[in-house]
């Protein structure tokens, strides 16, 4: 699978995604600067983590109106992958890709840490391989990533299984106690109504290398590339 | 004619605002109890040209819609103001 990343000013995951797509996974990976117009041929987009335009106004609005985003809402539209991770979930949302939107966590804290989390469905290409009693440590890194959507919204999100991923303790069980940042559900990504849209807070691109001492979220990639896990 | 736009961007009444809620909380210690219920939000000012009142609102509503307000957590309000040049 061809993977482009898109760099924004204020992106600062671009490198470690870039560094587990490709040396990690073995994957062709092309730079995307915000200000390009052409994706290159990329099978997949990916929005990196970062603070892109340093999160004046919201997370993820400015980058919203980006040169490039013309071109991942397009290919998103016609079905291609696009995974947006932390501030790129931010920006999925701002731009519509996604519904809901990401607060202020409740505390009221720049969060990171290892938190646990467990796949809600396998109906998606990043879930896929994925047991859904697999508890996964993977750590979150975010100040806004409180997961809100109206009382339609979530109730058409969970109908149509369009929840990726729900905060849960290590033993994975999904409660109130487990949940970081005050989002609805636990939700901590989901997807879009055609299932080729994803977004996550926390960052599999950091639990991908064993020099790392977590390897949890490779298991994601693995699923993206249709890799079986064992 | 230029204009000038004050605009207030407030979090949903629905939603919880956690820096509200924090400043709430230390009116407490100030000795000031008796204030609630302060919540947050943004003043943004803008000048912009336009041939009428009715069109320059017509624009900034655009831009409150597609950027400066995420009507999903936010409400925006809008003043208008006829700048003399």
């Amino acid at each position: 699978m061809k993977f482009g990343v898109v760099i924004f000013p204020g992106s600062n995951c671009d490198e470690d995604m870039i560094y587990t797509l490709a040396s990690t996974m073995g994957q062709e990976v092309v730079r995307l600067w915000h200000k390009e117009n052409d994706l290159q041929g990329c099978d997949c987009i990916v929005l990196p983590g970062g603070f892109s335009y340093g999160d004046y106004l919201r997370s993820g609005a400015i980058a919203r109106f980006s040169p490039i985003m013309t071109e991942v809402i397009e290919h998103a539209n016609e079905g291609g992958y696009v995974f947006g991770v932390c501030n790129g979930f931010q920006v999925l949302c701002e731009s519509g890709l996604l519904p809901g939107a990401l607060l202020h966590n409740n505390n009221q804290q720049f969060i990171c840490k290892n938190i646990y989390l467990r796949s809600a469905t396998s109906k998606t290409l990043l879930t896929a391989t994925i047991d859904p009693l697999d508890v996964l440590k993977i750590p979150i890194a975010h100040g806004e990533g409180r997961y809100y959507a109206d009382q339609a919204t979530l109730d058409k999100i969970q109908e149509r299984d369009q929840v990726l991923f729900r905060y849960c303790d290590e033993s994975g069980e999904i409660n109130r106690e487990a949940n970081p940042n005050g989002s609805l559900e636990n939700i901590a990504g989901i997807c879009n109504e055609k299932r080729n849209v994803f977004g996550m807070m926390p960052h599999p691109e950091r639990a991908s290398d064993s020099a790392l001492g977590n390897l949890d979220g490779k298991k994601l990639f693995e699923s993206l590339l249709e890799l079986q896990t064992a | 004619m230029k204009f000038r736009a004050e605009i207030d961007v407030m979090p949903l009444t629905a939603l919880l605002d956690p820096q509200g809620k924090a400043v709430t909380s230390s009116m407490k210690n100030l000795g000031l109890a008796e204030i609630e219920n302060v919540r947050i939000g943004k003043h943004i000012t803008l000048g912009l040209e336009a041939a009428d009142k009715e069109e320059a609102h017509k624009k900034v509503e655009e831009a409150c819609k597609k950027l400066l307000a995420n009507e999903i957590m936010e409400s925006y309000d809008i003043e208008l103001f006829e700048e003399s040049n």
